[in-house]
């Protein structure tokens, strides 16, 4: 199965604002988040957005 | 051998020759060297002799003879399908794909072509047979003047001024001059992208050409000879260093962003200019009676 135009993953440093859905990484700090953000991108062959509350999302295209 | 012979056999090489003039290798890397190549001239030099052949059939009054031509107009329709299906195939293993608009544009000249030899033999023949050699050469030549003048269509160049942009990031958005390309959200995918991309602005000579730069089919076109030509900087996996076009809804600008791996804007725009205008993404609004009749389109 193909999965296009889907949030594969979200990476945040604040969890509080995630409610359910797609399968969420919470992080202590940017650093860490940018980092989960470039494996995560690489593993689900996505593209790390980053939105405007600084949370990112890995959406396939 | 008989009074039809020489004229057969000059119309058929006529025929074959016009289809070798027409096989052209370039960097679209189509026909493929060498069995792509035997394909189509052996397509050609049947077209030949059926374009060929018509000619002492009608003057031997056998009108039956016309039927074969329908016959040969259904194989070349399936020469057509034969050149879209392999190339469709194959379009999923580019890293920046055709498109489907310029994989119909390809096939609809490989089916053009062998019609044009057709014509050519048919012409020479004719020619041939009703007044001598001679004139069959003149036909012969005629009709490759006019496969010629066919087989031209426009560039780019013709219908757009491009223009280098700078490429800039507001926030994790990236821009070609001001038109909005893609979210990129690693600083890390910036640098490269600021390091190894490009941009142009493609600016639409008239009304009519909006529509047509405007085309997906016509956007995935550019993109694809950019990146032939000039090397891609991606890999698979590596969605996010993807080329892109978006238009700028306003004016009907379109913003090209690509990642060469030859970094040289001269060249760069170069390629773009010589990128054919598909004819399926040829439009021409201002021909249409409701535009001519209300107010001008500027």
């Amino acid at each position: 199965m193909n999965l296009e135009k889907y949030i594969l993953a979200v990476i945040t440093t604040s969890c509080e604002n995630i409610k359910g859905g797609a399968p969420t990484f919470c992080c202590e700090n940017e650093d860490e988040a940018q980092k989960v953000a470039a494996d995560l991108e690489a593993i689900l062959d996505g593209i790390s957005h980053r939105l405007a509350n600084g949370m990112y999302i890995i959406v396939k295209h | 051998m008989n009074e039809y012979t020489y004229p057969v056999i000059f119309g058929i090489t006529i025929g074959t020759l016009a289809r070798l003039y027409m096989l052209k290798t370039d960097y679209r890397q189509y026909p493929t060297y060498p069995h792509g190549k035997v394909i189509n001239v052996a397509l050609g030099f049947i077209a030949a002799s059926l374009g060929t052949v018509a000619v002492p059939s009608f003057m031997e009054e056998n009108f039956t003879a016309v039927t074969f031509l329908a016959l040969a107009a259904s194989q070349f329709r399936e020469v057509r399908n034969m050149e879209r299906n392999t190339l469709s195939e194959l379009d999923q293993y580019e890293l920046v794909p055709r498109g489907k608009t310029y994989i119909e544009g390809i096939a609809i000249v490989f089916e053009g072509r062998n019609y044009l030899v057709i014509f050519a033999s048919f012409i020479s023949t004719l020619l041939y047979l009703a007044f001598n050699i001679w004139a069959g050469i003149l036909g012969a030549i005629g009709a490759l003047l006019l496969a010629k003048s066919l087989m031209s269509g426009k560039q780019l160049k013709h219908i757009v001024n491009i223009k280098k942009a700078e490429l800039s990031f507001d926030g994790p958005g990236l821009y070609v001059d001001n038109i909005y390309i893609m979210n990129i959200g690693l600083p890390e995918r910036q640098k490269e992208i600021l390091k190894y991309g490009m941009g142009f602005i493609l600016e639409p000579k008239d009304f009519n050409v909006r529509a047509t730069i405007g085309h997906l089919g016509q956007r995935q076109a550019i993109l694809h000879d950019a990146s032939v030509s000039l090397g891609v900087f991606r890999d698979s996996g590596t969605p996010a260093l993807v080329p892109l076009i978006k238009r700028d809804l306003d004016d009907g600008r379109i913003g090209v962003f690509i990642l060469p791996q030859v970094q040289d804007v001269a060249k760069a725009i170069a390629v773009i200019e010589r990128v054919p205008v598909l004819e399926n993404a040829f439009r021409l609004p201002t021909e249409s009676d409701a535009n001519q009749k209300g107010s001008e389109l500027d």
